[in-house]
């Protein structure tokens, strides 16, 4: 069991690493502001979450186990929220998506 | 052993994520940038405590993801209307109609 437990937490960690590191490159790689809110979305909800459930299985049934879960509800309501601010922001101030043609955006915003 | 691996990978992204906040064209890329670098920060303190056998750290994770999100918030908030206080009426001219 305490074998299983190990591969599973390897299994969940390498997967939650590789998705990290993809948000990462696209935050990087991609074009513009609203490209880059997806790129940092995969790595504030599958990447934490993927690497947060391997270190419960590391943690097994402890307090360690209620505090990573704490931790992963209060970030998976916390970062959609954040996100919504920036991008509120940024839209407000006049930043607009990267090649999107005037006459496809809404009236009062062109 | 796999958490060491992933505890580099974990490192190698906040690297890159370190070079678009200090790169980012607009305010809001940085802003972003650091809000992604503030949560590979809460992973990167559990996956340290675990890594030295004390996952005590998971205290300061909690406390981190909290202070992360009030300062993007905070920030987001200066840059609007320049001050942190209550919005005066006059600031109120700057918001959409919606």
């Amino acid at each position: 069991m305490s074998l299983l437990a190990a591969i599973l937490a390897g299994m969940f960690l390498a997967a939650g690493a590789i998705f990290v590191l993809i948000g990462s490159f696209g935050l990087w790689r991609l074009p513009d502001f609203y490209t880059r809110l997806h790129a940092a979305g995969i790595t504030d909800t599958l990447g934490l979450s993927l690497m947060l459930v391997g270190m419960m299985f590391l943690g097994g049934w402890t307090l360690v186990t209620v505090k990573l879960v704490f931790i992963m509800l209060l970030i998976l309501l916390t970062s959609p929220t954040a996100t919504h601010a920036v991008a509120n922001a940024a839209y407000t101030v006049g930043l607009r998506p990267f090649g999107v043609p005037p006459e496809d955006l809404a009236e009062k915003d062109r | 052993m796999m958490l060491a691996a992933a505890t580099v990978g974990l490192l190698v992204a906040m690297l890159i994520v370190l070079a678009r906040a200090i790169a980012g064209p607009s305010l809001y890329d940085r802003v972003l940038a650091v809000n992604s670098f503030g949560t590979k920060i809460v992973l990167l303190l559990a996956a340290m405590g675990f890594l030295s056998g004390r996952p005590d750290f998971l205290d300061i994770a909690l406390l981190y993801a909290l202070i992360n999100f009030i300062g993007t918030l905070a920030v987001l908030k200066f840059f609007r209307y320049r001050h942190l206080g209550v919005a005066s009426p006059s600031d109120g001219k700057a918001e959409t109609t919606r």
